[in-house]
């Protein structure tokens, strides 16, 4: 029995699902068939998942077709997805069936509310998908077309178009294709240009471009002597350190100097060969805090200015920072001695508070603010002898001691040990949250030593203290702690 | 300015006699009412008709041309109460709103209608808010038209049917002296199709001549005696007369088929999901051949008695196909059946659900229960469905990846600061009941704002915390859209706040247009239009009816702001309604305007500076905070493949508008100095240049300095 082509559209709000739709179906009738779209549009198109719908088919001797107005699960020939979650969604939602449908999707990633508001890595598994389509689909497109469209100054409907005439699902020859574009009259050049991409990447899929590892050649000299000794000594470690080393030590002699990466290797040494990886990761990041030091530092550092400019593909006439700093940030920078004095002094605290601190905006295009940076960045050299130093120096001691208090007897909990570092992170109230979750997880951990999955516990733990803000996923688990280990005691 | 344009499209109103139109539905039923000799049009805008309102607002000249007069009205209620001018005069009116939202809204003016009778026609075109897609509480208009006696037209959802229903609904309303409403659903109003044109036609009893020669007639006004005898006319006169005119010109349409013995009973906006369930089941073509016979009810109300009989005569059962609850139309032809007493079963929600949209797969679903169930022999296909592969591993294995994506605030959107501002004051304050209202800002109750307790309607959210403002202790707080604001709430809400003296706070968001529905124009939007009177000031009219404590905020991102301007709210000893108008105009519209004007401008030569934010990679910690007060789309997430580094670092990628809020509520909630704004010009002038330069060099040597006392590794 004669059928109509069916093709559903996915899309988010604003992708241009749209345009894509009305292409189709200026196609197909510049073609002599006939067409018929429909919509679910509404609040829907602010940024949330939208779905559109085409059947077309043939004309046949002056007969109207009856269209259906939605997709219906194991009709569909041709699913096109704007976004990769998008994708999975159109196969959960039974549009893509083995037995028919084409599944043309883009692969990059629009992330979702529930994905970019954890605390730690919400991000959803694209492989998942990738797996699901493999099995739901008959044939599978799949490239990113996002980053093509960018490359043609055009957005992603006009790839996906092209990939549409790239598959031959349709049965119209590609200076149809292009006509309607053409025709349609809006950004015409730029959508040629992103339809020629996608139609190519159907043959050829352009290859995945994922984060970028940074290449680092392990421990090789670089040519200064203090760094190069440094760098040999490393490699007196278990090899399986050596890449998260040379970063570490990379990352804290950058940092501060020399002699802090002696103290870092020290650190890792201490706790112990087993964990060394692990110890070599964490330990770094915990030396190298955050402090307004190392923030001043990261703004007025000469490989910025050309970031910035690359990244906003412009010229970039000012950069303003949004700066906030606070008493306690201003009082870190004091001796021990001296900030604490004044921490005593709560009036006084509160009129250095209004004079020094609250919301800034700092121009560090302009001389003169670049310079107030500058100046902060290159208090680096006395930062050993700060307040913030000192306290944070009492934390990484005491959990290195709780790692090394382990690290005999079960190298599986300390390496979890050393990763409640990733609890750590964040400016002010952000910061003071993960140093309570940390407390908790490290106290609960305490508490488990000497179980064989206490180090399996401590993960979790950790996890769950990285799934919300608040912590309610941590309280959760922690009272499963309890509960057992409350058990064993009453027991 | 609405959203969306239709300028280029208006073109095909003025389309002459045969020739083919091609389009969305929503223009196609436009276009009818220009053949149909309407006078007057009116409406209050909503999905799925706001394109209809926009569409007329972009015809004004085509209307002006031929002499329609057209409002874009104040609520659903003014568009309905426009209707009276059919009520008195041989004018044929039309007006649109969404139901049921907006048929609640104009249900009083629409019972004064239906009992005085029009002698005009008069047509309410209602976008049937229903199924997926539907923004609003599930109910069906059919509850209305029976309540009221209006008729209700329920066409097949092709172009030339609705086009001609249209045609027919205005004769109809003339030849029974009663309203009708032409449902189209939302699927309908978007779907693009064709149909043939007739010309133009303009009004033959103008406006003019009802202003010079006006009528009153008491027998029509809804006062006793009339109201009785009205209703007596109702029954007695109007409804006979429809049923007549129904039959005579065959609004509701037979298709036979050659399984005789059974037959579907159907909604004509049902008919394509009911044939494409049919062909699945290998019992009709795509060419609209049925085996099984159809009676298509383009009118469901009334319901023609002899048409039902005659259709069900012979036959063994009978499939019901009504979407929605109650099942209005299976329990009339119950009492129609058994009244006729015919041997025939009936069946309708006993196979298909109660509740739901009724979809392809659901329709199929219903159909072959009901096949099942009446034992007819015919061999069907099996069924096509998905269900295999949605019980596989890999497929199933999505339901814990694929993440919901709700509709949310926009890049750049002024109502997401006022939201992150609530979130920081509740930081401090705690809890408070917070009532939501209807709105893009309705937005807020997702996350990651979660703001937001409850929605009780159109300008109701100050409304909806009443019985909450009295006494000591919390205050309550409400928000209230501009839309919102100028539908009712100035009097539902604020009016009835002040005269209670109640010791709340509402925050209304005023972002100039009426933006959820399509950045319609309001009173209070800031352009100026050569038909409407705008820039009229929502905090005048507030302090108009009396509120004291008024704060107005023109600049929603500055979060620091709005956060004090809360807290002052929340705390002040004032007592009586604290109302905070938070004005910035909708980012959407705004981009929209700006856009080509700046585009244009460096294209011309001249310096352009435009603000971008970004994100220091290596100051950015990871933690997220920043989206937890944001949720901006342009506010994004990296992973870095730095090997020190477990977790993805905040992105502003390249859709950011500048609008500031990521940088300003890292500052106002304290978060981190990883953000930055760059301002990026175009054109520069000699001054930038020269300046540039100059900074350049000092900060080289500056870096240079350090760089030499500081080794760093590379």
């Amino acid at each position: 029995m004669k059928r109509p082509i069916t093709i559903a559209v996915l899309a988010i709000g604003g992708q241009g699902g749209g345009v894509l739709v009305d292409w189709i179906v200026a196609l197909a009738e510049r073609e002599g068939w006939q067409a018929q779209s429909t919509s679910v549009p509404g609040v829907a198109q602010r940024t949330g998942a939208t779905i559109y719908y085409v059947e077309v088919i043939e004309t046949e001797g002056g007969r109207t077709p009856v269209f259906s107005a939605m997709a219906a699960p194991g009709d569909v020939d041709i699913v096109i997805a704007a976004e990769w979650m998008e994708a999975g969604r159109a196969i959960q939602r039974g549009l893509v069936t083995p037995d028919r449908t084409i599944l043309i999707a883009s692969t990059h990633r629009a992330f979702a509310v529930s994905e970019k508001e954890a605390p730690g890595d919400g991000v959803a598994d694209s492989g998942a998908v990738t797996d699901a389509a493999v099995a739901a689909s008959q044939r599978f497109v799949a490239f990113d077309m996002a980053a093509l469209a960018e490359r043609a100054g055009s957005v992603v409907s006009s790839v996906l178009f092209g990939a549409l005439c790239g598959t031959g699902a349709l049965p119209f020859p590609r200076a149809a294709f292009e006509a309607t574009i053409t025709e349609a009259g809006v950004g015409v050049q730029g959508s040629l240009r992103g339809f020629a991409l996608g139609l190519d990447g159907v043959a050829a899929p352009p290859p995945r471009v994922g984060p970028v590892a940074v290449v680092v050649d392990g421990l090789a000299p670089v040519g200064h002597p203090p760094y190069d000794a440094l760098l040999a000594r490393a490699a007196t470690f278990p090899a399986a350190a050596h890449d998260m080393l040379a970063e570490g030590l990379r990352h804290v002699v950058g940092y501060q100097d020399v002699a802090y990466g002696s103290a870092y290797l020290d650190a890792v040494e201490g706790v112990g060969p087993s964990v060394a990886e692990t110890a070599a990761k964490y330990i770094a990041r915990a030396m190298a805090y955050d402090d307004v030091i190392r923030v001043a530092a990261l703004k007025t550092q000469p490989a910025r200015s050309p970031r910035i400019q690359k990244e906003m593909a412009g010229q970039v006439l000012a950069v303003t920072e949004f700066m906030h700093p606070r008493m306690e940030e201003l009082l870190g920078l004091l001796s021990p001695g001296l900030g604490m004095a004044i921490e005593r002094r709560p009036r006084l605290v509160a009129l250095l508070d209004r004079v020094f601190c609250g919301p800034k905006r700092i121009r560090t295009d302009t001389i003169f603010g670049f310079l107030m940076l500058y100046v902060v960045a290159g208090l680096r050299g006395r930062r050993r002898k700060t307040l913030r130093h000192a306290r944070e120096f009492v934390r990484i001691e005491a959990w290195l001691n709780a790692v090394r208090m382990v690290a005999a007897e079960d190298p599986a909990l300390a390496a979890e040990l050393l990763a409640n570092q990733r609890l750590i992170k964040g400016y002010s109230e952000t910061h003071a949250r993960g140093l309570d979750k940390f407390a908790r997880v490290m106290a609960a951990a305490d508490r488990l030593r000497g179980r064989p999955d206490a180090a399996d516990w401590v993960r979790r733990l950790r996890d769950a203290a990285l799934k919300d803000e608040q912590g309610l996923a941590l309280d959760a688990a922690l009272r499963t702690v309890d509960t057992f280990l409350n058990e064993r005691t009453a027991a | 300015m609405a959203e969306r344009s239709f300028a280029r499209e208006v073109q095909q109103l003025r389309l002459g006699a045969g020739a083919e139109f091609r389009g969305e539905g929503i223009l196609a039923i436009t276009k009818a009412l220009l053949e149909n000799g309407v006078g007057y049009v009116a409406g209050y805008q909503g999905a799925p008709i706001s394109h209809l309102m926009d569409v007329l607002a972009d015809a004004s000249d085509i209307l002006s041309e031929l002499g329609v007069h057209f409002e874009s009205s104040a609520n659903e209620a003014t568009a309905a109460a426009t209707l009276a001018t059919s009520m008195m005069y041989p004018i044929r009116g039309a007006v649109t709103f969404k139901s049921t939202a907006g048929t609640n809204v104009a249900s009083d003016a629409l019972s004064n209608l239906s009992s005085s009778g029009v002698v005009g026609g008069a047509m309410i075109v209602l976008g049937e808010d229903y199924g997926e897609g539907s923004s609003i509480m599930q109910e069906r208009s059919h509850a209305f038209a029976m309540k009221s006696q209006i008729w209700l037209l329920d066409p097949r959802p092709n172009l030339p049917s609705i086009v001609a229903m249209v045609e027919h609904g205005f004769a109809l309303s003339e030849a029974s002296s009663t309203p009708v409403m032409l449902e189209v659903r939302i699927r309908a109003c978007h779907v693009h199709g064709s149909f043939v044109t007739k010309d133009n036609r303009p009004p033959p009893f103008t406006l003019t001549q009802a202003r010079e020669m006006p009528v009153r007639d008491t027998s029509r006004i809804v006062l006793p005696p009339a109201s009785y005898a009205q209703e007596k006319d109702k029954i007695a006169r109007r409804w006979p007369a429809a049923v007549d005119y129904i039959q005579r010109h065959g609004l509701n349409e037979f298709f036979d088929g050659d399984v005789p013995e059974v037959g579907i009973i159907l909604q004509g906006g049902m008919y394509n999901g009911v044939m494409r369930a049919l062909m699945r089941m290998g019992l009709a073509d795509i060419w609209g051949n049925t085996r099984v016979p159809l009676y298509v009810l383009n009118v469901t109300y009334p319901l023609v008695d002899p048409e039902i009989v005659r259709f069900c005569t012979g036959k063994r059962a009978v499939l019901v196909v009504e979407e929605g609850q109650p099942d209005f139309i299976e329990q009339s032809l119950s009492k129609t059946l058994r009244e006729a007493e015919l041997p025939v079963r009936l069946l309708g929600k006993r196979v298909l659900p109660m509740a739901g949209e009724y979809t392809v797969a659901v329709l199929e679903e219903g159909v072959r229960g009901f096949f099942a169930t009446v034992g007819v022999a015919v061999e069907l296909t099996p069924r096509a469905n998905a269900a295999a592969i949605l019980d596989e591993e890999p497929v199933r294995a999505l339901a814990s990846v694929v993440p919901a994506r709700p509709p949310g605030f926009c890049t750049g959107c002024p109502e997401r600061p006022i939201f992150s501002a609530m979130k920081l004051v509740e930081k401090e304050l705690g809890r408070h009941h917070i009532a939501a209202d209807i709105g893009c800002h309705l937005f807020s109750i997702l996350p990651p704002f979660n703001v937001g307790a409850t929605t009780m309607g159109y300008g109701l959210g100050p409304a909806s915390a009443s019985a909450l403002n009295g006494g000591t202790g919390k205050r309550t707080i409400a928000f209230l859209g501009d839309g919102g604001f100028w539908h009712n709430g100035l009097n539902s809400s604020i009016g009835n706040a002040v005269y209670n003296k109640s010791d709340s706070v509402t925050v209304i968001v005023d972002n100039h247009y009426s933006a959820a529905t399509g950045g319609q124009d309001l009173l209070s939007s800031r352009a100026s239009t050569r038909r409407r009177s705008t820039n009229n000031s929502i905090a005048r009219a507030v302090k108009g009816v009396g509120a004291g404590w008024v704060r107005q905020i023109d600049r929603t991102y500055d979060v620091a702001r709005m956060r004090a301007t809360l807290r002052d709210a929340l705390t002040t000893a004032v007592r009586g309604p604290k109302v905070i108008v938070a004005s910035s105009e909708c980012m959407l519209n705004r981009q929209r305007r700006e856009k080509p004007l700046l585009a244009a401008a460096a294209k011309a030569g001249k310096r352009v500076v435009r603000p971008r934010f970004g994100v220091d990679q290596d100051v950015c910690t990871g933690d997220h905070a920043c989206m937890r007060l944001s949720g901006c789309p342009s506010l994004s997430l990296k992973h870095t493949g730095e090997k020190l580094r477990d977790d993805p670092v905040a992105v502003v990628d390249n859709s950011c508008v500048g609008c500031g809020h990521c940088g300003e509520v890292a500052n106002a909630a304290v978060l981190c100095p990883s953000f930055y704004r760059a301002d990026i010009v175009e054109n520069p002038g000699w001054v930038d240049r020269v300046l540039g330069r100059i900074r350049g060099a000092v900060i080289g040597a500056l870096q240079r300095r350090r760089a030499a006392r500081h080794w760093m590794p590379a």
